[in-house]
């Protein structure tokens, strides 16, 4: 399987990334932002990081890259693209995913493990996985999903919430939601389930002695839905 | 000719950086101070005479760009 991870300056995730995916069996491919083609891929990831400094808005000047009308074709086409983190922000403002990350609710960085409850099983990236509920990592400050009543119900009601921020026993409440997303919301799908963005970063927990192993339940399952 | 862009939240949207500051006025002292929302302010040369086309390409910025209108409003002024 071809993966690639696009690079833009700012990009802080990106080798963590790389290095998850070939850990995992997938030939990866780096590509710089200024570049105009994709390689042939059978995945997209848009890195976590701080692209462009996080000027104006997060992702919004790495939404206008050079690379992106390829990934936004690749998109359309029905490829898979995954963002995490900055990547999930990059997403939804070149409008592939709805809403938008805010500033978290408390004003602070946060930079801490999470759980995450997976909310939707049907598609390439969590059909057959072995854990619903995940160990991950979170470091952002602006990952507090946000979108008006009517795109919230249209994502409820196609069933694009990817996964919800959660008590260790699954449990969704308030005391779980680390930065104040919209009914816990910790990533989303496009209506046909091939993007996806999530805050939480699953290539940071592909270790045993470094942090914890749930991001390799993760990758594991993405690669072989993908075989 | 030069263009002022003004964006901002929209109402009813949350504003932690708003609410913050609000908090902190009231804390100096600033008893009457009830609300504060923060925006961002873009003063933007653009290499055009008429007032009519430069608006248009401001609105067209603004949409395009500077504003994320999932959340934000933009006036030009």
């Amino acid at each position: 399987m071809n993966s690639s991870v696009i690079i833009f300056p700012g990009s802080n995730c990106d080798r963590d990334m790389d290095v998850a995916l070939k850990k995992f069996g997938f030939k990866n491919k780096m590509v710089w932002h200024d570049d105009d083609k994709l390689p042939k891929s059978d995945l997209i990831v848009l890195p976590g990081g701080f692209s462009y400094g996080d000027y104006l808005r997060c992702g919004s000047i790495a939404g206008k890259s050079k690379i992106i009308q390829s990934v936004i074709d690749f998109a359309n086409s029905g490829g898979l693209v995954l963002g995490i983190c900055n990547g999930f922000q990059i997403l939804t403002e070149t409008g592939l995913l709805k809403g938008v990350l805010q500033q978290n609710k408390n004003i602070e960085f946060i930079c801490k493990n999470i759980f995450i409850k997976i909310n939707n099983n049907e598609n390439k990236f969590f059909s057959n996985i072995e854990k619903n509920i995940l160990e991950l990592h979170i470091a952002h400050n602006e990952g507090n999903y946000f979108c008006s009543e009517d795109e919230l119900k249209s994502l409820e009601d196609n069933n694009q919430i990817a996964a919800y921020y959660c008590a260790p026993d699954g449990k969704i409440d308030e005391k779980s939601n680390p930065n104040g997303a919209i009914k816990n919301i910790a990533g989303i799908f496009n209506e046909k389930k091939n993007i996806l963005g999530m805050m939480p970063h699953p290539e940071r927990m592909i270790d045993q002695y470094l942090s914890g192993e749930d991001g390799s339940v993760f990758f594991e399952n993405l690669i072989r839905n993908l075989k | 000719m030069k263009i002022k862009v003004i964006v901002t939240l929209k109402s009813g949207v949350l504003d932690p950086q708003g609410k913050a500051i609000q908090q902190t006025l009231n804390g100096m002292g600033f008893a009457n101070v009830k609300d504060v929302r923060q925006g961002k302010y873009f003063n933007i040369d653009i290499n055009e005479n008429d007032e009519q086309k430069a608006k248009l390409a401001a609105e067209e910025i603004c949409k395009k760009l500077l504003a994320n209108q999932v959340i934000e409003d933009f006036k030009i002024i």
